[in-house]
């Protein structure tokens, strides 16, 4: 092979498709970098739950981000790295490439960000994969982060392979204004109930479930309870002449 | 007795076919010959809420045909108080009290579950010194004594079995002393807390659970003896409620259901905690899938749970005076109870402390009791195998002091799932048998 004459070269504007060395493997970027950003999901104010008390000692000036933990680059650790490996190709053979947003490793336990649209399909490949063999769900769990944009509801999955001995938890999210997410019970038949419960208790719509209906709350209930815009209720109680106020509005550390 | 015309609960003209009737009791003749009248053999009977065979709050809607089921479903959420509410509205400390509150006959796996999911957060899962953890075992392991005891009671109270009921209750009682000696209450201890245990055991409680274990290691044979091979017994439960491995897996059912697959799955042994390595036990298993077999693994597991506990007492025999809470004083709640003259209340001991001795002290206990301390922004998942099976606390913490989110994963609940599979197509007396052989707790159900 000649060498190329200078002028022989295609033309390259850096910052484009056409720039080939942005595509060489060692410059290809591990994860996107928006997946190792923390997640701020709220700002906590002010050290006392109530606002407005007349708090003169300065704390009620406090302004602190709620960061849960972000993203984590690889290596994972231990059988993690395992696990993902095993799941981006089973991944990749399904065509779903582009499932998982984003991976944190905390305290030893591993949590998989899911794209809610390829949820099902996700439940399927690790139910199956023999490399995975997640065969077991423990259900649903909901969380209500209000302060988190655009991706106030969670729906927190606990995954166990029984075979591989191994805990994995998958999390979906979508907004308050678009509370779909779709049903893993054609998977997971256990999750009937508990997508049944999410539902109750925060309002997420599980699309093809096939009875979404209320399960612990009366049927005529209205509003969601764990949601965090639901009161808590309660009544305040007197004692010995002083009133305690119901526990949502007493003056607390937040 | 007349028949009731109007039901409050299901006017007729609410529903859309057939005709309502209200059974309350001593009116067979009336309701049998009404139901001939209307020339159909299948029934749809709402068996519940309130019905002695139903564990508690329970309602069983199933569809009849003659005496077999064709339907069989459940409506729950009748005990259902907003625990896991309640507890983003207190401190991670107090949030033990209240989960301990929800599977009553199982109080110190709620707190486990929650409290190790606690830990984890708090990176404090290797700090938590040794008799704390003997003692939850301890705990625990007399526990699932307790609700094997009350499992096996009730269930065989539902087929006719009075004695058993009685002899098992009468055992259980012995495991609530113990309970009460220990902790001070028989249940909603809120024992177990965020960093070891809230006291240490109390003098002579080492002779008592000694005691225990030998009138028990006289007692448990007996009820092999009564059942095992009683043939009523034997033909009420065998080949009823049947569920292959397929099924516990498709359903998600663990526990004593799962083992009687012949599948020796326990959390114990395969996913240890609070140092269950080191104890020396096996794991039992059946063959049958049905609730004879479910029976015979609780019978069995109550066997182990004796050598685990008496594991347990040797070790603490050897840990007198030990700490039973984690060093960091910014975690450990900073006080031990003790009897006084006006009766039960901070130690004086604790009391000279912080009001003469140390000012650092004073700053602790003041924080700790009003604020409480915080946890690391975070979610932990750490299941415990509970008599029923895997239970599990999702906790979410924001950095705060209060959980963001506490949701648990009980085993009644999902196991309950299982009903319809286990009794459609039986007999409709055999609903009762396979709803036992599950052994649901409706106040961990419903939460």
């Amino acid at each position: 092979m000649t060498p190329k004459e200078p002028g022989e070269f295609d033309e390259v504007t850096p910052g484009t498709e056409d720039d080939v060395t942005d595509l060489m493997p060692e410059n290809v970027l591990p994860v996107e970098p928006g997946a190792l950003e923390p997640e701020v999901v709220d700002v906590r104010r002010g050290m006392f739950g109530v606002h407005g008390s007349g708090d003169t000692s300065g704390y009620g000036g406090i302004v602190r981000p709620v960061v849960m933990p972000s993203g984590t680059p690889k290596p994972y650790g231990g059988w993690f790295d395992e696990v993902a490996a095993a799941f981006e190709s089973a991944l990749t053979t399904a065509g779903i490439t582009s499932a998982i947003e984003k991976v944190v490793v905390h305290r030893g336990e591993i949590t998989f960000f899911i794209r809610r649209g390829d949820l099902l399909q996700v439940a399927k490949t690790l139910r199956d994969d023999p490399a995975l063999r997640f065969e077991f769900c423990s259900g649903v769990s909901g969380v209500h982060y209000p302060g988190d944009k655009d991706r106030e509801l969670h729906a927190v999955y606990h995954l166990l392979s029984m075979t591989h001995n191994r805990r994995i938890r998958l999390e979906v999210t979508c907004p308050d204004s678009d509370p779909h997410i779709p049903s893993v019970v054609s998977v997971y038949p256990t999750n009937d109930w508990h997508e049944r419960e999410t539902y109750d208790f925060f309002g997420i719509i599980f699309d093809g479930h096939p009875a979404l209906t209320r399960i612990e709350m009366p049927d005529d209930w209205p509003g969601h309870p764990q949601r965090k815009d639901y009161p808590l209720g309660g009544i305040p109680v007197e004692y010995k002449g002083a009133t305690i106020p119901p526990p949502d509005t007493r003056r607390s550390y937040t | 007795m007349t028949q009731t015309q109007s039901d409050p609960y299901a006017q007729s003209s609410e529903t859309t076919s057939g005709k309502v009737f209200t059974v309350t009791g001593q009116d067979w003749d009336t309701v049998a010959s009404a139901v001939a009248d209307e020339g159909e053999e299948r029934i749809v009977v709402n068996m519940g809420p309130q019905h002695p065979s139903t564990h508690g709050v329970l309602r069983l809607i199933l569809e009849l045909d003659g005496e077999t089921v064709t339907e069989a479903r459940c409506g729950i959420g009748y005990l259902h108080t907003g625990i896991e509410k309640n507890m983003e509205f207190r401190s991670w400390t107090q949030g033990v009290t209240f989960c301990t509150r929800m599977d009553y006959l199982s109080p110190f796996y709620n707190e486990a579950t929650y409290v190790l999911g606690v830990e984890r957060l708090l990176d404090i899962e290797d700090d938590i010194p040794e008799k704390a953890q003997v003692m939850r075992v301890l705990l625990m392991e007399l526990n699932r004594i307790s609700s094997h005891l009350v499992a096996i009671a009730t269930g065989g109270m539902e087929i006719g079995a009075l004695t058993v009921m009685t002899v098992g209750f009468r055992e259980r009682e012995l495991v609530l002393d113990l309970f009460e000696l220990i902790t001070g209450l028989r249940m909603n201890h809120a024992f177990i807390r965020p960093g070891g245990v809230s006291q240490d055991l109390p003098p002579g409680a080492l002779d008592e659970i000694r005691d225990f274990i030998a009138l028990m290691k006289k007692r448990l044979p007996e009820y092999a003896a009564l059942c095992n091979e009683n043939p009523i017994f034997k033909a009420r439960l065998q080949g009823v409620g049947h569920l292959d491995l397929a099924g516990c897996m498709a359903l998600g059912i663990t526990g004593p259901v799962l083992r009687s697959t012949g599948y020796p799955w326990d959390l114990r042994k395969s996913q240890p905690y609070s140092g269950y390595e080191d104890y020396d036990f096996d794991v039992p298993t059946w063959d049958t899938a049905d609730s004879y077999g479910r029976f015979r693994i609780r019978l069995e597991e109550m066997h182990q749970s004796l050598k685990i506990v008496e594991q347990c007492a040797d070790r603490l025999a050897g840990l007198e005076g030990a700490p039973v809470m984690v060093a960091d004083k910014k975690i450990a709640w900073p006080s031990q109870l003790a009897i006084g003259a006006d009766g039960m209340g901070n130690s004086l001991d604790h009391i000279r402390h912080i009001m003469g001795e140390s000012m650092e002290a004073l700053i602790h206990h003041f924080k700790l009791v009003t604020e409480g301390f915080r946890v690391p922004p975070g979610q932990a998942y750490v299941p415990v195998e509970s008599p029923r099976g895997e239970l599990g606390a999702h906790v979410v913490s924001d950095g705060g002091t209060r959980p963001f989110r506490a949701h648990f994963r009980d085993p009644s609940f999902t196991n309950l799932q299982a009903t319809s599979v286990m009794s459609e197509g039986g007999m409709v007396a055999d609903v009762i048998v396979a709803v036992a052989s599950l052994d649901p707790v409706m106040g961990g159900v419903d939460r």
